[in-house]
């Protein structure tokens, strides 16, 4: 088992944070992870990235050209890592902010409305918690409660935003989890 | 300790923290801010100093006299930071005072850039200051790496009374990875130093120099450091990845290039080609033994580097024209990707 996944949005979506928690989850189900931001010249003008390895050996390159899957939250993201998933990959697709569908057929394709399902919520700060729930529904690539848990331990003493943030993954697990469950019937 | 996941930069100064160190000398520079950003906040919970000196230059001298009154301290800088730093380093090797220093490098030449790179290798491992000295050079490949290295860099300073360089680059010290900190030292606890500047009372005085206008002198001291690092050679160390037995090319890489060296082999066996991994851990002394025998074992050498070709260089003089020895860099901040390395090797393999 080896992944590489690719988060990406503006500043402020809170993409360096889902990585974070997916590289949690995954320490915490035993895999050997690594959490890479992107710095430098490549975060101007807005745009925000991390790559998260996770795996039953050790990570390699922790830097990838062609991960398995990417979560992308705005439209430069789509622009610039739709063409980079590998084939049978997973786009999951902030189609809040994104008005186009994903032009791949050789991958599978999470549309979901973050910004809208996480403002239904109670806050469209946590669309970043949408788009990992879908990741994670689409995938199964770790437990769900492992996230939840580390976001817990995380806001402890903030119950208001642990349980926004726990809605939110749960609303987009269950879409990322039809996606998938679609494609297999 | 249970594992935390924190960035290379922050584990290197936790490990630096637990190593017993509490003192910290530095000026700002991208890309290794967080490690003087974590020590401004973690050293006075332990009862530490941490300085933000008014430049480079005066941070290595503030090393200086701390290693000399027998303190553990370090540095943490990057390429044209460490320049400035140079000064201090050779005056610290002169007078045989233990100090780690940490380089995150950029590219460069000059100011360069702020993304990663491994072009100060040669400054790192053949001097960078002034005159005949060496600095024993540790290069991590992964975050647990880097904080178990700066914990051993600093008993290696103290038992040689030698600087040591941790040599990362911009990734190493960006990413988060899972680390375990193994070992927990209080300064109290750690061995005393009777050469150093505590004040002499009741003895006679230290003194910590490096003028020696007698050339005899000076020329016994300068052959006694010669037989110091020459007594350290068997702190070389290196690790292999599918290297044991007969390859079609041998990649030697170090630091987190060697991270993306191994993604490539990965994808090279399962295409069934025999590729293999040298990593030298220790830059100097620099695993010249064991990369010799290992070489023996391919058709051909491949070196991978950040830079436009250094490390290259020590890899000729040992495997010495006994097998062609090839070299593929990327520079400015630019990093190779797997697959790059990859088609690189493939045709290098296919070419004979």
């Amino acid at each position: 088992m080896y992944n590489e996944i690719i988060m990406a949005g503006f500043g402020g979506q809170g993409v360096l944070l889902i990585g974070k928690l997916m590289a949690y989850a995954g320490m915490k189900a035993g895999l050997e992870v690594t959490w890479m931001p992107a710095y430098g010249p490549e975060m101007r003008g807005g745009t925000c990235n991390c790559t998260v390895v996770l795996s039953d050996r050790q990570v390699g390159s922790p830097i990838s050209r062609s991960p398995h899957a990417a979560i992308v939250l705005n439209l430069q993201s789509i622009d610039k890592f739709e063409s980079t998933v590998r084939p049978g990959g997973i786009l999951v697709v902030n189609t809040s902010l994104i008005n186009r569908p994903a032009v791949r057929t050789d991958i599978v394709a999470v549309p979901v409305a973050c910004n809208q399902i996480a403002q239904e919520a109670g806050s469209t700060k946590a669309a970043n918690m949408v788009a990992l729930g879908a990741f994670i529904g689409a995938s199964g690539l770790v437990e769900l409660d492992l996230v939840k848990g580390t976001l817990a331990d995380t806001f402890a003493g903030r119950p208001k935003i642990v349980q926004l943030n726990h809605v939110c993954l749960d609303k987009g697990f269950a879409i990322g989890r039809a996606c998938a469950a679609q494609l297999v019937g | 300790m249970a594992k935390k996941l924190m960035k290379g930069c922050e584990a290197i100064g936790e490990a630096a923290v637990q190593a017993g160190c509490r003192l910290f000398f530095g000026y700002p520079i991208t890309p290794q801010n967080e490690i003087p950003e974590y020590m401004s906040g973690r050293l006075p919970q332990v009862g530490g100093t941490f300085v933000q000196a008014e430049s480079e230059v005066a941070a290595s001298n503030m090393l200086y006299g701390a290693a000399g009154a027998g303190c553990r301290c370090f540095t943490s800088s990057s390429s044209p930071g460490i320049s400035l730093m140079a000064e201090g380093m050779s005056y610290i090797a002169a007078c045989e005072l233990p100090v780690v220093f940490v380089n995150i490098m950029r590219a460069g030449p000059g100011l360069g850039g702020i993304l990663p790179s491994q072009a100060d290798y040669r400054q790192a491992t053949k001097g960078g200051g002034h005159g005949d000295y060496r600095m024993t050079v540790l290069a991590p490949s992964t975050v647990q790496e880097a904080a178990d290295l700066t914990m051993e860099a600093f008993d290696l300073a103290d038992e040689y009374r030698t600087p040591v360089m941790i040599l990362g680059d911009g990734l190493i010290g960006q990413m988060m990875e899972p680390v375990e900190f193994k070992k927990h030292i209080e300064p109290e606890d750690l061995p005393v130093k009777p050469w150093a500047t505590t004040g002499a009372r009741g003895r006679a005085p230290n003194i910590i120099n490096s003028l020696y206008l007698n050339p005899e002198d000076l020329e016994r001291h300068n052959w006694d450091l010669v037989r110091k690092y020459q007594s350290m050679a068997h702190l070389a160390r290196h690790e292999t990845y599918l290297a044991d037995e007969k390859m079609d090319v041998l990649i030697v890489a170090y630091g987190t290039v060697a991270r993306i060296a191994r993604t490539s082999i990965d994808t090279l066996r399962a295409k069934g080609l025999k590729v293999g991994l040298f990593r030298p851990v220790t830059l100097y002394p620099y695993p010249s033994e064991a990369l010799a025998r290992t070489a023996e074992l391919a058709d051909k050498v491949l070196v991978t580097e950040l830079s436009t070709g250094q490390m290259v260089d020590d890899v000729r003089a040992v495997v010495a024209g006994r097998r062609p020895v090839e070299f593929f860099g990327r520079v400015g901040g630019m990093i190779m990707s797997a697959e790059e390395l990859a088609e690189q090797v493939e045709k290098l393999g296919a070419a004979s």
